[in-house]
């Protein structure tokens, strides 16, 4: 097995993956478990392959699929925020709503493929010079410019998060509501922003299967990527910066079991795909020893806010 | 003028049917839209679903099998939500049930039917419970969060299913066929007037659950323990025996779900087994306010939705994928009404002499 090429493999298959994980951290930053990723990554995915498919333009399918899982996204914050609805089941619903509006889309799409032409707008741009760094350097930089995207989105939250005022604010709304609103922090605009932005990038990563990965539209396309992304953003800590090594990580235990089949060497792709998710409780379990550590979770998530309720 | 919430302490019954029923009012105009969007007629859909889920015996029958898994699964789930155990892991659990069921049904089918289902039933509620006794003791011993140790736990069972399924509980006699063997007719339970005898069961499992929660000392303590975990504490609850108590008790119900789900209605273990009706439950569950009887009607209720979403499809032509679409705007339109029987709105004017407290409605 050549390891440049796996690299190779791991880091597209985890690009849907870093852009999951992006939109959930985003979402649990401000202290809204959101378990709707998967039913915002079907929306992204489904509305960013039509318009590809219809338009042929790579910039009108991002930002429908931005807009598709940011509208998922804005039903969850409406119904969390202000009308208090519980998390964890409108998160349910919300996966179930993507689920059926996909298929119920797709209906028509299902074995279309992505145009020669769009296929091209994601073609691999090889970066002069990083793509020469031995082993990683073609794997990492010699790839579609979505996936670059997804790095350079990386980048820009974790400065956001770790060094600007708003980044900082929205922190703290995540970690304690009620001093956030004492110091005059607008906290219901900080969540709803947020989780509305959080939908657009589960969209993004939704919106990579059909058309990069794939590329071509099939029911139930994510399979389950939504979920990993939960157990991802525990992982990596709730860091940005993380997620790109979190992405290709568990991006590349998703191919593992097959790849190895293909080198001769049989270990049942099945007990490979529990890894993500052991490893998950596992981090969970440990993170539990280490009170007050950089990469425990904002202290209100899955917490409502009411300030009448202080 | 201004607009203000306030929390209302105590909603009256009458009130809280009438925004119940607004919000499902609600719901039906908005898929209403949706339906003539798609260009058939809303009245005609819905008598049709109706028609599809009770017209006849038969399709009635089979919107009774629906309900049962997804009730006593949904009980499961409301003893741990009481508890504000996030519980969801129901997936999961019915998965393992089935699994530790099938163990049984596949080894022992040549001992006597009575036998063999006893076991299948034990089996599957000790596999459940234990599937869930591990987020629960993590949750006792490390304060672990138990949301998203469930969660991952439904992804755990479903491989180690996928895996009997495709490996070692492959059936040699399917010609290659990534199936599990039949079960015997030893370990399939009866019919009791044309319907599994899970019904039974279910029924069953209503009352004890509603006396469980209501009026027994441990179910009190669960109730305690999940509006407040200090007052639990001072009270001299003992804490973590609640929790793994509770949390084994939600992880078997569900365990008993899948026994039945795997002897009566597959009769055999597969994937598909629980086809989410752990995340259905869930919901179910959340929407009866945790209260046992009235998960048994809502528990009817969305088997119908879910057997005539179905039934449209041949009926119409829609797609199945839209039941699940008026399902989703259901259940956002019912978990939006609740905050107005948590809360109300008020609507008051600014008065100069505000520190008097005068604010007129």
């Amino acid at each position: 097995m050549n390891i440049g090429l796996f690299l190779a493999a791991a880091v597209i298959a985890g690009t849907p993956l870093l852009f999951a994980t992006l939109g959930g951290i985003l979402n649990e930053k401000v202290g809204h478990l959101n378990l709707g990723v998967e039913g915002m990554m079907l929306m992204g995915a489904i509305i960013g392959f039509m318009l590809g498919f219809k338009t042929d333009n790579a910039f009108i399918a991002l930002a429908g699929a931005m807009a598709a899982g940011a509208l998922g996204a804005l039903i969850y914050a409406v119904l969390t925020i202000s009308f208090h609805a519980n998390q964890v089941v409108t998160g349910l619903a919300l996966t179930i709503f993507g689920t059926g509006f996909s298929s119920f889309l797709g209906q028509s799409m299902v074995g279309q493929i992505v145009s020669n032409k769009l296929k091209a707008s994601f073609a691999p741009v090889r970066v002069p010079l990083l793509a020469d760094i031995p082993v990683i350097g073609e794997a990492v930089f010699n790839q579609s410019s979505f996936v670059y995207l997804g790095y350079v989105s990386a980048i820009i939250l974790f400065i956001y998060f770790a060094y600007t005022q708003w980044g900082l604010n929205a922190r703290m709304v995540g970690e304690n509501p009620a001093a956030a609103d004492a110091a005059g922090i607008a906290v219901n605009l900080y969540k709803y922003t947020h989780i509305v932005i959080g939908g657009a990038f589960c969209g993004l990563g939704g919106a990579f299967l059909p058309l990069v990965y794939v590329p071509a539209w099939q029911d139930g396309i994510t399979a389950g990527r939504g979920w990993i992304a939960v157990a991802l953003i525990i992982f990596i800590g709730w860091n940005p910066m993380k997620a790109i090594l979190g992405g290709v990580l568990f991006g590349g235990l998703d191919i593992l079991g097959l790849r190895l089949q293909g080198a001769g060497v049989h270990i049942n792709q099945y007990f490979v795909d529990m890894v993500p998710y052991i490893v998950t409780i596992l981090v969970l379990v440990i993170g539990g020893f280490h009170k007050g550590s950089k990469a425990s979770p904002p202290k209100a998530l899955g917490n409502a806010y009411f300030r009448e309720e202080r | 003028m201004g607009i203000k919430v306030i929390k209302t302490p105590e909603c009256s019954k009458r009130k809280k049917v009438w925004i119940q029923m607004g919000a499902i009012l609600a719901a039906l105009v908005i898929t209403s839209l949706f339906i003539m969007a798609i260009g058939h007629n809303p009245f005609k859909v819905y008598f049709s679903m109706l028609e599809g889920a009770l017209g006849t015996p038969y399709r009635l029958k089979e919107t009774l099998v629906k309900v049962i898994p997804l009730l006593i699964t949904a009980l499961g789930i409301a003893v741990a939500f009481k508890m504000k155990f996030w519980n969801i892991g129901a997936e999961g659990q019915i998965l393992m049930g089935a699994f530790g069921a099938s163990y049984m049904a596949l080894n022992f089918d040549y001992l006597p039917k009575v036998v063999v289902l006893t076991m299948m039933i034990i089996a599957g509620m000790i596999c459940g419970g234990l599937w869930g006794l591990i987020p629960g003791y993590l949750k006792a011993q490390f304060n672990t969060n138990e949301t998203i140790i469930t969660l991952m736990m439904n992804y755990i069972a479903l491989k180690w299913i996928i895996y009997l399924q495709y490996g070692p509980w492959k059936d040699p006699s399917s010609l290659g066929f990534p199936k599990v063997a039949n079960f015997k007719d030893s370990a399939t339970l009866p019919n009791v007037f044309g319907v599994h005898i899970g019904w039974i069961l279910a029924l069953i499992l209503v009352i004890i659950i509603y006396i469980f929660l209501n009026h027994t000392k441990k179910g009190y303590e669960i109730t305690v323990l999940g509006e407040s975990e200090n007052t639990a504490r001072y009270a001299g609850i003992h804490v973590k025996n609640v929790i793994l108590i509770a949390i084994f008790i939600s992880g078997a119900l569900a365990g008993l779900s899948g026994m039945i789900e795997a002897s009566a209605v597959s009769n055999t273990l597969n994937m598909e087994v629980a086809g989410g009706m752990g995340y259905s439950a869930i919901i179910v569950a959340w929407l009866s306010g945790l209260s046992a009887p009235i998960i048994a009607i809502v528990a009817v209720l969305f088997a119908v939705l879910i057997q005539g979403g179905a039934y449209i499809q041949t009926a119409f032509q829609i797609p199945q994928s839209a039941a699940d679409i008026i399902q989703a705007m259901i259940l956002f339109c019912v978990l939006g009404s609740q905050f107005f029987i948590q809360y109300k709105i008020v609507f008051y004017k600014y008065t100069l002499h505000s520190e008097k407290g005068g604010h007129t409605i």
